[in-house]
C-alpha cells in the first residue's frame, strides 16, 4: 500500500508517494536522495539516523514515513545556509570532533536540539542530550567541547 | 533491514479506530509511538497485515488536571511530554523524573506512555510509579469504555487484559492524600538501559507517622507488582531507618526475579532491599520529587 504524503524537508515542501511500510530514514535516503542521514543499527539504539521532526530529535529508523506527513523534517543537509556552515558544524571541524564521521550528522542534529532549547548548556546537559548518539571512535570529549563552544558562538 | 509489507490506516476518531480493529481482528496492530513495535516488526518478532495508527487522535496527547478526577494523561503523550508537563512537574515530579530517565532523548520524543504500558514489558519504567500512585486506565472498545486499576492490567510478560479491539486512551492519577512519591531505577548505564530493578513508592505522612504506603516493583516479577508485605510493615508506624530496612527485606522476599544478562536472582533481590529503603526515604523526606536513578560502575557489573 502506497500513500501520498506532503511534508516540509529542510524548508522545502515535498510531495511524495511512499510505501506505508517505509521508514522515514529510508524515505530520506532513497526517495529524497539525502544520504547525510546515516543508517547504523536501524533499531533506535545508535542515533546515527537522528533528524529533527517538528524541531525535536527523533530516530528516523523508528518512524514510518507516513507518520511524518504534514510535519517538518530537518536533516543535516538543511543546516548550512548559502554556502556557510552552521556554527555547530564549524565548531565540530575546529575542535576535531569528527573522526570517521558516521555519527556526525546525528550528533550535530542532537547538538542543535540541545542548543535550540538552551544556548548555554552545561557539560552534563550536553552529555545527556547526546546520550542517544553513539560515537564508536569514542571521540566524545571533543564533541562535547565543540557543542560547548558552538553554544557560546551562537549566543554571542 | 526493511519492514515487512503492511497496510496502514490513521483513523480520524476513536470510534473509527475501534471498528477498524474489530473488523480486521488479529490481522491488525495498533501503532502509537512505534519505538518498540518498529524494532519487533523489523526483527520478525511481531507480524501484522495492517497497522492502525493513533496519530490523528490528538485528544490523546493532552495532559490535563480535572478537579474531580485528578491528573488525566493521554495515552499518546510522549515520554518527553511527561518530562515537560507543568501539571506533572507541580503535582507528581516523580512521574516526570521516571520518564526523564528512560531511553534517550530521541526515543523520549517518539515513545508514548500508552505504549510503555500496553507492551507489558516487566522492566518498563512508568508502570511502577503509576501503580504506586494508584493510577487507573481507561480502555475504549466498540462496546464503550471501561476503567480499571493499572495494577490489574498486566497478566504476564507481554500480556494484559486489553482486548484486541480495545485502545488505552487515558491514564488517570487520582486526587490523593499522599505526601510523597518516588521511582528509583538501577540500570547498567545512564541512558538507553533497561531497568535491572525499579522501585516506586508513595507515602502519606502525618508528622513522623506513615499513615499509608504503596510500593511497586519493576523488573523483578512477570508483571509490575505491589510489595504488600513491605507496605504492611510500614503502615501506622513511626518512620525510622530500621523500619525501612525491615520493609526492604520484606520486599526482597516477596518479589520473584529471574536471572538474565542484566542481573542474577540474588543480585536483584538484594538490590530490591536497598532500593526499597532508598525510594521510601526519598518519598518520606523529599515529597513527590526526590532521587531517581542509580547506575552501575564498570567494576560492579
Amino acid at each position: 500500500m502506497n500513500k501520498d504524503i506532503s511534508l516540509v524537508v529542510n524548508g522545502e515542501a515535498r510531495y511524495i508517494n511512499v510505501p506505508a511500510d517505509k521508514t522515514l530514514l529510508d524515505m530520506i535516503r532513497e526517495d529524497l536522495n539525502l544520504k547525510g542521514t546515516k543508517k547504523g543499527c536501524d533499531a533506535g539504539d545508535c542515533g546515527a539516523c537522528t533528524v529533527l521532526l517538528d524541531a525535536e530529535p527523533v530516530n528516523s529508523c523508528l518512524v514510518l514515513a507516513v507518520e511524518a506527513a504534514n510535519k517538518e523534517v530537518t536533516t543535516i543537509e538543511g543546516l548550512a545556509k548559502g554556502g556557510e556552515l552552521h556554527p555547530i558544524q564549524a565548531a565540530f571541524i575546529k575542535h576535531g570532533a569528527v573522526q570517521c564521521g558516521f555519527c556526525t550528522p546525528g550528533m550535530v542534529l542532537a547538538a542543535k536540539a540541545i542548543l535550540d532549547k538552551n544556548p548555554n548548556p552545561s557539560v552534563e546537559e550536553i552529555k545527556e542530550g547526546i546520550a542517544g548518539n553513539f560515537c564508536r571512535c569514542t571521540g566524545y570529549k571533543k564533541i562535547v567541547d565543540a557543542v560547548l563552544a558552538s553554544g557560546r558562538n551562537i549566543q554571542g | 533491514m526493511y519492514l515487512p509489507d503492511f497496510d496502514y490506516y490513521a483513523p480520524q476518531n476513536l470510534e473509527e479506530a475501534c471498528s477498524l480493529l474489530t473488523h480486521l481482528g488479529s490481522k491488525a496492530k495498533v501503532l502509537s509511538g512505534g519505538t518498540d513495535l518498529m524494532v519487533k516488526m523489523k526483527h520478525g518478532v511481531i507480524s501484522c497485515e495492517v497497522l492502525v495508527s493513533l496519530k490523528e487522535l490528538n485528544e490523546l496527547k493532552e495532559i490535563n488536571y480535572h478537579q474531580g478526577k485528578g491528573v488525566v494523561v493521554g495515552a499518546r503523550a510522549t515520554h518527553n511530554d511527561l518530562v515537560n508537563s507543568i501539571i506533572l512537574n507541580e503535582k507528581y515530579l516523580s512521574i516526570s523524573e521516571a520518564a526523564h530517565h528512560m531511553a534517550s532523548n530521541q526515543i523520549r520524543n517518539i515513545g508514548t506512555v500508552g505504549g510503555n504500558i500496553v507492551n507489558a514489558v516487566p522492566s518498563a519504567d512508568l508502570p511502577p510509579i503509576l501503580i504506586a500512585l494508584g493510577a487507573t486506565l481507561t480502555l475504549v472498545g466498540p462496546e464503550g469504555e471501561r476503567t480499571i486499576p493499572l495494577e490489574e492490567f498486566f497478566t504476564g510478560p507481554g500480556r494484559s487484559v486489553l482486548a484486541q479491539n480495545e485502545i488505552v486512551t487515558f491514564i488517570t492519577i487520582p486526587n490523593q492524600p499522599t505526601t510523597g512519591s518516588n521511582y528509583i531505577k538501577f540500570g547498567l548505564r545512564r541512558s538507553g538501559a533497561l531497568a535491572v530493578i525499579g522501585v516506586a513508592s508513595a507515602v502519606t505522612m502525618e508528622g513522623n507517622i506513615i499513615k499509608d504506603a504503596r510500593i511497586a516493583l519493576g523488573a523483578v516479577a512477570p508483571v509490575p507488582m505491589r510489595a504488600k508485605e513491605a507496605e504492611a510493615i510500614l503502615i501506622g508506624k513511626e518512620y525510622t531507618d530500621d523500619l525501612l530496612e525491615q520493609a526492604g527485606v520484606a520486599a526482597s522476599k516477596e518479589c520473584s526475579p529471574i536471572s538474565d544478562i542484566r542481573g542474577s536472582v540474588e543480585y536483584r533481590r538484594d538490590m530490591v532491599r536497598v532500593f526499597t529503603k532508598r525510594s521510601l526515604k526519598a518519598a518520606i523526606t523529599k515529597g513527590h520529587s526526590g532521587e531517581h536513578l542509580e547506575t552501575a560502575h564498570s567494576n560492579n557489573i
